[in-house]
């Protein structure tokens, strides 16, 4: 009997070690990623890089301020796009959650949240590019936009749910219109989550490159036109690394090292705020 | 005076209306995005779907220049890929379930792996892709040479190492969740009996949260089908189909996605580009109804 419990108090020894082992391992791919974009892209950051346009094959320096400034423009646009549709859509989800519309639409949620973004940049060409003609900034924003409202609905929706009904009621009691009541009251208090929401997404479509192969397009030239093609850090990034020059990849090192940056720190605020306000997301 | 007030309701009531209606407006436009999505795809997949037939899908050459179009190598790289990445994805996405649920679900060591994992999904693919092609694909080379298959360096085991690492966090972060929300009289009466931290793991926590691990890795499958940009740059675009299973799975290859973002500004006629749209229309059937199925799993789960 005591052989018995000591073998079983060993396997139980063993199999915790072996999880902690496989927990800690998984981190090793992301600290060696990280160090190598940031190792590699930190030497290249300078303010000739960040404020000058790709240099031609063969010539040295050269920046990316064409994709910094279409990157920054395109998820402006379309966040612009993305957010009253999404923060209202939200707000129906968690008001109304036993109608026929919330129940297409949450599934709708679902569905865009698993379409692969590639299929979104075929849909948009078909939608915004063919119809003008050209590949636009536009219509990247518009792909990219698409992107963010499953994650804009899905927080909005959950933080207003979780507010107690009493702060609803007693709003509706003073004879404050529904309206004002949700503007006014339901979602300042709901706001931090929403917040966090939206971060998460700016994070997200702001590494996205799939849907914008075939909308942005992509243009080594600065361009503020939004009917024209528009370069964007991701993209960039993809077409620099996979060119034959190591002039441009160091570019591409560089253009990595930023947007990973950008990544870091908005998910770092969005940890802040929903540690502040003890958000569930 | 009175009327004064009774005005002012009337244009708050009228907004009132126009606000109710605004909100369902954008929950209609939400439906109709994805309906749009889904009536283009098929729209524009009609001339394939029309001169191919269904035997595109198992159509085994890919020769745009010969107009022959096959879909059958995109269909084995894309599952080939997803799986060997699901794979080698779950023993750590469990690990790290059952380590943050049931092991160590507080204090700051918890905190900052549950962190890593969540970044793990933050960083975008491309820089995944871009960090492969430069480091991963040397190490692998050399890796292949040793035991002797063609030194290319891209191809399936590559994408899927990357994959691998991108979707752990998906499956991990709803496991981490689900095996906390294991009821502790259930534990506690395993432990009661004699169990060891093992045996309660074994034969309480796996049986009542197997249906929603599954699910979690189902949201993982779904991302690694769907996954484009790091999986563009490693896999090595190749359409034709190695003939041994070594060459398949070291040699280049090609997914769907990959096909995609590599063909789809270069196609210049009509069954050229749709067939890659049939493509798309496809793997958005398969994202979809997988990423349902493991969501319904969900929901099931935390009602009951």
């Amino acid at each position: 009997m005591d052989a018995r419990i000591g073998i079983r108090n060993t396997k139980s020894m063993l199999f915790k070690g072996l999880i902690v082992f496989l927990a800690f391992l998984i981190t090793i791919p992301l600290i060696i990623v990280l160090l190598y974009i940031i190792k590699q892209g930190v030497t290249q950051v300078n303010w000739h890089f960040l404020t000058h346009v790709p240099a031609p094959v063969g010539e040295a320096g050269g920046g990316i301020s064409n994709a910094l400034i279409g990157s920054f423009i395109m998820v402006i646009m379309s966040s612009i796009i993305a957010i009253p549709v999404g923060m209202f859509a939200g707000i129906y989800l968690s008001e109304n959650p036993h109608t026929k519309l919330a129940y297409y639409s949450g599934l709708c949620v679902d569905i865009l949240q698993g379409v692969p973004s590639i299929v979104v940049g075929i849909v948009v060409y078909f939608w915004i590019v063919k119809p003008l003609g050209t590949f636009s900034a536009l219509s990247g924003s518009i792909a990219l936009s698409i992107m963010m409202l499953p994650i804009v609905i899905r927080s909005t929706e959950q933080t207003l749910r979780l507010l107690p009904p009493s702060l609803k009621e007693a709003a509706l009691s003073l004879g404050v219109p529904y309206h004002r009541v949700i503007m006014k009251v339901i979602v300042p208090c709901g706001f931090a989550g929403i917040l966090s929401g939206i971060m998460l997404s700016v994070a997200r479509i702001i590494g996205e490159t799939a849907p914008l192969l075939f909308t942005a397009f992509g243009n080594p030239y600065l361009s503020t036109s939004i009917t024209k093609p528009m370069e964007s850090l991701p993209h960039l990034i993809f077409t620099y690394a996979t060119s034959p020059y190591d002039e441009w990849h160091n570019l591409a090192w560089g253009a990595s090292f930023i947007l990973l940056m950008f990544v870091l720190v908005l998910n770092i605020f969005t940890k802040l705020i929903t540690r502040k306000w003890n958000i569930q997301l | 005076m009175k009327n004064k007030r009774l005005d002012l309701s009337y244009t708050q009531m009228k907004w009132e209306t126009v606000f109710r209606r605004i909100l369902i407006f954008m929950s209609v436009i939400l439906v109709l995005i994805v309906i749009g999505i889904l009536i283009t795809l098929i729209i524009e997949s009609m001339p394939s779907i029309k001169s191919l037939g269904i035997g595109y899908l198992w159509g085994k050459v890919w020769d745009p220049v010969a107009n022959i179009y096959g879909a059958y190598p995109f269909l084995i790289g894309t599952l080939l890929t997803s799986f060997i990445a699901l794979i080698l994805s779950i023993p750590f996405s469990y690990a790290v379930s059952i380590y943050l649920g049931e092991y160590n679900p507080k204090g700051w060591l918890s905190n900052l792996l549950k962190n890593s994992i969540e970044l793990i999904a933050a960083v975008p693919s491309i820089i995944y892709g871009f960090w492969g092609l430069f480091v991963l694909v040397p190490v692998i080379r050399t890796f292949e040479a040793k035991i002797g298959v063609a030194p290319y360096g891209i191809g399936i085991f590559t994408a899927s190492l990357v994959l691998a690492v991108m979707i752990i966090p998906y499956a991990a972060s709803l496991g981490i969740t689900l095996i906390r929300m294991v009821p502790s009289p259930l534990k506690e009466g395993a432990y009661a009996l004699g169990a060891t931290r093992f045996e309660v793991i074994r034969s309480v926590i796996m049986p009542y949260t197997r249906s929603g691990l599954f699910a979690g890795v189902l949201l993982s499958l779904g991302r690694a089908l769907g996954e484009t940009m790091a999986v563009t740059m490693l896999i090595g675009n190749t359409s034709t189909l190695a003939h041994t299973f070594k060459d398949l799975i070291f040699g280049p290859s090609n997914t769907m996605a990959s096909v995609i973002a590599n063909e789809f500004t270069e196609a210049d006629h009509t069954v050229y580009l749709s067939a890659l749209i049939e493509l798309g229309l496809v793997l958005f059937f398969v994202t979809v109804i997988i990423n349902l199925i493991g969501k319904r799993i969900i929901t099931r789960f935390t009602n009951s």
